[in-house]
């Protein structure tokens, strides 16, 4: 169907399309060995993120936590707060968003449009910081309702719902699930549905490496593991660094016409990783990831011009000094 | 057996401030212990009491996460590269590259208005 009553209604039903040129080559007569991409970009506001906000929404509207007229506060980096920012548009709630003060300028600028206000954490404390900062607000503002991706169970309820079943209905061969670990809602939902459905699902997160900035914690007792982590969920866990990630990024527009966000890019090197462990071992594979925004967000960063060796230049000694 | 391992800046301080030290052993148990004495006091930051990963640290071993892999159990082989990093809340990613790109870019085009000292040209 592709007629909707309203755009909420249109969330989710994302197309899962195949990469035959980016999948690996195997010899003849062994098993196939398939990537596939959950094009998550095909949602209203344009991110993976639509799900988790409206189900998140619509939780606290049930529970009796939300009600007309009432402020959402979110610690948000972008997605989840542009996905918001919709929902509480059209469902008549004032959003105010908590964000590192070094995001980009086109995130700052799609907030505002949609009507969100924005509060600015310091850059150097990074997300973790931006969490903080909004924990504080909401104390001081006992009356604004947070969400609190990280800790929500509806976020993750909402690919255990959605993703979940569209990729098994999709891709009843799926061997395995590959997704990037942020709030780990995805992760956790789509994982624990496939592990009930699919005998043998491999769940892989692919963690991006920020830079040190981003790690610049004064104590180990400082760090933060979001409250819907659930390890035993995963089967496996790579960290990605932006090198890597720019290179898939940009691999993947170049030979398979899909314009992603650096975080698909993460996501694609641990896929091809397991892809061509799976074409070593002989076993048939069919690997989906999820591409969780199109790249239009971060064109201003340049990053998907020029050529590749030049944007492996621009990274050395940038990040991994 | 030389294995390679990347230290986050919040425990340099063990290292006299190196961001990559070398060390020795089959599992990570093994290179945690040889680490320790030569930079005192490293494997109590990553390691608790009761003898697990420290709950707030990740270590990868050639970009994979040891709990995974047998936490510190997990084999290691001569030219492993190992990662110590802590844990932060994700999801800002895009940005966390992004502005690596940006003041990377902003100091090559400073670089490219001033190139040389005046007295050169």
């Amino acid at each position: 169907m592709a007629r909707y009553e309203s755009l909420l209604d249109a969330c989710g039903g994302t197309p899962l399309v195949g990469l035959p040129r980016l999948s690996p080559a195997v010899a003849e007569g062994a098993p196939p060995v398939r990537l596939w991409a959950k094009l998550e970009d095909r949602n209203p506001t344009g991110s993976v993120k639509d799900r988790a906000a409206l189900f998140m929404v619509r939780s606290a509207e049930e529970s009796g936590a939300l009600r007309p007229g009432d402020t959402i506060l979110e610690p948000t980096s972008g997605n989840t707060g542009i996905a918001l920012a919709m929902v509480a548009k059209l469902r008549g709630y004032r959003l105010v968003c908590v964000m590192p003060e070094n995001v980009s300028s086109e995130r700052v600028q799609l907030l505002r449009m949609y009507g969100a206000e924005i509060i600015f954490s310091p850059a150097a404390g990074g997300s973790n910081q931006a969490v903080a900062v909004a924990k504080q607000l909401s104390a001081e503002h006992p009356d604004w309702v947070m969400l609190f991706q990280y800790g929500n169970e509806a976020n993750a309820r909402a690919h255990f719902e959605t993703t979940g079943p569209e990729l098994l209905r999709d891709l009843p061969t799926i061997t395995h699930f590959v997704a990037g670990l942020g709030t780990t809602g995805t992760l956790m939902g789509v994982g624990r549905y496939l592990r009930e459905k699919v005998d043998g699902i491999e769940v892989v997160a692919a963690e991006p490496r920020y830079g040190e900035l981003v790690y610049g914690l004064r104590n180990i007792d400082e760090g933060y593991v979001p409250e819907l982590y659930d390890a035993t969920v995963l089967t496996r866990r790579f960290s990605v660094g932006t090198r890597d990630a720019v290179l898939r990024t940009r691999q993947l527009v170049e030979v398979e016409g899909l314009f992603v966000g650096f975080s698909t890019g993460a996501v694609l090197h641990a896929a091809l990783a397991v892809a061509h462990e799976a074409v070593k071992a002989g076993r048939r594979a069919d690997v989906a990831f999820l591409v969780a925004d199109g790249g239009w967000k971060y064109l201003s960063t340049g990053a998907y011009g020029g050529t590749l060796a030049e944007a492996e230049e621009a990274l050395e000694g940038q990040l991994w000094a | 057996m030389a294995i390679e391992v990347r230290i986050p800046t919040i425990l340099r301080s063990h290292t006299g401030g190196a961001k990559s030290v070398e060390g020795a052993g089959d599992t990570l148990a093994a290179l945690l212990s040889d680490l320790d004495a030569k930079y005192p006091g490293l494997r109590g930051r990553l390691v608790t009491e009761a003898g697990g990963l420290h709950r707030f640290v990740n270590v990868y071993v050639n970009d994979e996460d040891v709990r995974f892999l047998g936490a510190l159990d997990a084999k290691l082989s001569d030219g492993d590269n190992v990662t110590i990093l802590p844990a932060v809340a994700g999801g800002a990613f895009g940005f966390a590259a992004a502005a690596a790109i940006v003041q990377h870019s902003a100091a090559q085009a400073a670089r490219r208005r001033d190139p040389a000292p005046a007295g050169q040209r």
